[in-house]
C-alpha cells in the first residue's frame, strides 16, 4: 500500500463517526435482537413490549440439541449436531473442491487461452443467471434418476457446481492482474510451467482465494432450496433443519430458534473475523494492491 | 566467436505489427552490447526473443554456437534482469536469490554458499531476510542483478536496467553494474532508451528505428560516423544540426583520403574538408550537412567558410551556453564556453572546424 495513504482511527471527526455509528447500529439490530432471543425464557420472549433488560438463561441452547421428553426427566438427542456437522462438512468439502478446481480452471483460462475463451467463460456464468428455482425441478429429476437424493455425494456435488463459476471468474481476476515479467523472470530462471504456478502466481492469490473462500462459504451455507429438496434425514443442513422446527402445536418457539440462529450465525463470523484482511483484498480485487 | 548472433531475425506479432525486421547483430565473448532506440523500436522484442519469452518468426538466434530458436526459456541458460525488476513478491530476498540455483540441482551448502557471495558483492547482506515490498528501488534494482548473475549463465540480458531509478542512484548503478559485468566476461546484451547510458556502459551500441537495426558500432564510432540521418540525429545531445544544402564544386582528391567541396547552404557558400566519399556525388547534387552543436567555432563576421545568422535564444548549462542561431527559418544549435557567449539578438558568424563535417546524400545516408 502506498505510504502517504495512511489511515488513523478518529481522524474522521464526531460528525462522520456518529453518522456511521448509527448506520452500523441500524444493520446490527436485528443481530443484536437475535441474540437477545436466544438467552430469553419463552414468557420474556413473547413479552410485548420488548424487554431488554432479563435474567438471562441457557435453557434455549440446551433445547438445541436435547429435545425434552414428556413423559420421563430426560431427553433425546434432537439431530441438531448431526446437522451442524452436515452444513459443515458438506459447506466445506464443496466450497474447497470448487475452489481447488476453480483455480486450475481459472489459470488455464487466464494464461492458456482458448479459442473463444471468452466464449467458455461466459457460458460458465451463464449457469448462475438462472434463478435456481427453474434449475431444481431437472436437478430433482437427475437426482432421482441416479440414486443421488439424500446422499452426500450428490448434495457435495451439486455445491461444487454451484460454486464452480463464481471461484472460477474471482480466481482468473487475481490472476490478470498479476505482472507477467514475473513469471517470465521465472522461466529464466529455469522453472517449468507447473513450478510457476506452483510457486511463483499460487502464492500471489492465496488472499483473493482466502476471499473467495468466505463468500462461497457464506453462499453454501445459507442455501436451502436445493438443500430442501435434495438432503434426506442423514444429509440434512442446518438451514432446512431451522424450518422446519417453525410451527408445531405448541406455535413458533422464538427462544430455540434464536439459539439456533445464533449458532449458525458463529461458524461464519469466525471465518470473516480470520480471513479479513484477505477479504478487503478481495472485494477490491486488488485494486488496493499497488 | 560471436557468443550471440542474431541472423536475419523477424518478429511478426499477431496483428500484422512487424516489431524486429530482419535484423543481424553479433555479440563477442565478454562483450557488452547496447540496443538503443526510441520506444517501439524493437529493441525489447529483439530482447525477449534471445531470452525465449518470444518466439521468432523468422531467422535464427544462435547462442554460443547453438541455434536456439525453439528452445523453451528456461533451457536456454539466459539470465535476464527486468524493467519492473520482477522479484518474486511471496518471497525474501534471500530466496529470490536462491531461485535460479533450485533448477540446478545444487546442494543446500552450495545454493548457500552462492547467495552469501553475490549479496556480500552487491551488498545486500543485511535485507536478505526482508520482502520485495519492503525494499526501496535501489535495492530491488540490486537484488533483481543479483538474482541473474547468481547463476553461471551463457550471457545477459537487462531490459532497461536503470530507467526506474533517480539520477544519483542511476549513476552510481551505471557505474556498479559496469563493473560487475566487466567482471563477470560474459556477452551481454542491455536495452535501453537513454542514449548516455548506452554510451557510457557499452562496448558497442546497435541503434534500432522501426526494427531495424541501423548502425553497429563503439560509442566513439557512432558519435563520429553515423552511417545516416536517423543515427545522426538520434546520438548526441543536443542534436546534431542537419542542413540542406547542394553540392556547388568538388576539388582534387589529396593524399590522406580527403578532399575539398563546396556547398551552397543558408544562401551562402563554404568549402570544407570532407571524406572523399563524396567525390562519388554528382555536382549539383542535394545533400544534408550535419555539424555537431560542439562543432562550430564563433569567428570574425566576414571570415571565409563562415555561416551567418542572428542568435534567436541562449540557454545556460553551466559551463557551456547552448546558443540558438536563426538564419533563414533554419535553427542552428551551437555549444560555446559561458564566458564568451554571444547575446540575443547579435549578428554573428560561425564556421565548421574542419574535419567534423558530416555529409549525407540525398536517401540520407553518409557519404563522407
Amino acid at each position: 500500500m502506498s505510504k502517504n495513504r495512511t489511515h488513523v482511527i478518529g481522524k474522521s471527526g464526531w460528525r462522520r463517526t456518529l453518522g456511521a455509528a448509527v448506520v452500523s447500529a441500524i444493520y446490527f439490530f436485528p443481530v443484536y435482537y437475535i441474540l437477545m432471543t436466544a438467552f430469553k425464557t419463552r414468557p420474556d420472549a413473547l413479552a410485548m413490549p420488548i424487554k431488554f433488560l432479563f435474567t438471562p438463561t441457557m435453557d434455549n441452547f440446551y433445547s438445541v440439541f436435547v429435545r425434552a421428553d414428556i413423559q420421563g426427566g430426560g431427553g433425546t438427542d434432537s439431530g441438531f449436531s448431526h446437522y451442524f456437522f452436515n452444513s459443515l462438512f458438506i459447506g466445506g468439502t464443496s466450497v474447497t473442491l470448487a475452489l481447488i478446481m476453480g483455480t486450475a480452471a481459472a489459470y488455464g483460462f487466464s494464461r492458456f487461452p482458448l479459442r473463444g475463451n471468452d466464449t467458455y467463460l461466459f457460458i460458465i456464468l451463464t449457469t448462475r443467471m438462472l434463478p435456481p428455482i427453474i434449475a431444481i425441478i431437472p436437478i430433482f429429476v437427475l437426482f432421482r434418476v441416479f440414486g443421488l437424493s439424500g446422499s452426500y455425494t450428490g448434495i457435495i456435488a451439486l455445491y461444487t457446481a454451484f460454486n464452480l463459476p463464481f471461484s472460477i471468474w474471482m480466481a482468473k481476476s487475481f490472476f490478470d492482474d498479476l505482472d507477467r515479467d514475473i513469471e517470465d523472470a521465472a522461466r529464466m530462471d529455469g522453472s517449468s510451467e507447473w513450478r510457476v504456478f506452483r510457486k511463483i502466481c499460487l502464492p500471489q492469490v492465496y488472499g483473493g482465494l482466502a476471499a473467495t473462500f468466505v463468500f462461497a462459504v457464506i453462499l453454501t451455507w445459507n442455501e436451502f432450496l436445493f438443500a430442501l429438496m435434495l438432503t434426506g434425514t442423514e444429509t440434512r443442513t442446518v438451514p432446512v433443519a431451522i424450518a422446519r422446527t417453525i410451527g408445531g402445536q405448541v406455535g413458533v418457539d422464538w427462544g430455540l430458534m434464536s439459539a439456533i440462529e445464533t449458532l449458525f450465525i458463529i461458524p461464519v463470523v469466525l471465518v470473516t473475523f480470520v480471513l479479513q484482511n484477505q477479504l478487503l483484498r478481495g472485494v477490491t480485487f486488488g485494486t488496493i494492491r499497488k | 566467436m560471436f557468443e550471440i548472433r542474431l541472423e536475419k531475425l523477424t518478429k511478426r506479432f499477431g496483428n500484422g505489427l512487424v516489431a524486429v525486421d530482419q535484423a543481424d547483430l553479433e555479440v563477442g565473448h565478454g562483450e557488452v552490447m547496447c540496443l538503443l532506440g526510441p520506444s517501439g523500436c524493437g529493441k525489447t522484442t529483439m530482447l525477449r526473443m534471445v531470452a525465449g519469452l518470444e518466439w521468432a518468426t523468422s531467422g535464427d538466434i544462435m547462442i554460443a554456437g547453438k541455434r536456439v530458436n525453439d528452445l523453451p526459456a528456461r533451457e536456454r541458460n539466459v539470465a535476464m534482469a527486468f524493467q519492473f525488476y520482477a522479484l518474486y513478491p511471496s518471497l525474501s530476498v534471500e530466496d529470490n536469490l536462491a531461485y535460479p540455483l533450485h533448477a540446478e540441482n545444487l546442494s543446500r551448502a552450495e545454493i548457500a554458499s552462492r547467495v552469501a557471495r553475490v549479496s556480500e558483492a552487491l551488498d545486500l547482506t543485511a535485507i536478505l531476510k526482508r520482502r520485495p515490498h519492503q525494499l526501496g528501488e535501489g535495492e530491488k534494482q540490486r537484488v533483481a542483478v543479483g538474482r541473474s548473475i547468481v547463476r553461471d549463465p551463457t550471457c545477459f540480458l537487462f531490459d532497461e536496467p536503470l530507467s526506474r531509478l533517480d539520477i544519483q542512484l542511476r549513476q552510481t548503478m551505471r557505474t556498479q553494474i559496469k563493473e560487475i559485468l566487466a567482471k563477470l566476461e560474459k556477452p551481454t546484451v542491455i536495452v535501453t532508451h537513454d542514449q548516455i547510458e548506452a554510451l557510457t556502459m557499452a562496448d558497442r551500441i546497435a541503434v534500432m528505428q522501426k526494427g531495424k537495426v541501423e548502425q553497429v558500432a563503439t560509442p566513439h564510432e557512432l558519435f563520429s560516423r553515423p552511417t545516416n540521418l536517423f543515427v545522426a540525429s538520434f546520438i548526441g545531445t543536443p542534436q546534431m544540426n542537419l542542413l540542406t544544402a547542394t553540392l556547388a564544386d568538388i576539388g582534387e582528391p589529396e593524399s590522406n583520403g580527403s578532399i575539398t567541396a563546396r556547398f551552397a547552404v543558408l544562401g551562402e557558400t563554404i568549402s570544407a574538408l570532407v571524406d572523399r566519399g563524396v567525390a562519388g556525388l554528382a555536382k549539383g547534387s542535394k545533400v544534408t550537412l550535419g555539424i555537431r552543436p560542439r562543432s562550430f567555432e564563433f569567428v570574425d563576421r566576414g571570415t571565409i567558410d563562415a555561416l551567418h545568422a542572428t542568435v534567436d535564444l541562449t540557454e545556460p548549462m553551466g559551463a557551456e551556453t547552448l546558443a540558438h542561431l536563426i538564419e533563414q527559418g533554419a535553427d542552428l544549435r551551437c555549444v560555446v564556453q559561458s564566458n564568451v557567449a554571444p547575446a540575443t539578438g547579435d549578428r554573428v558568424a560561425v564556421r565548421c572546424k574542419a574535419g567534423q563535417l558530416h555529409v549525407f546524400n540525398e536517401s540520407g545516408n553518409l557519404v563522407g
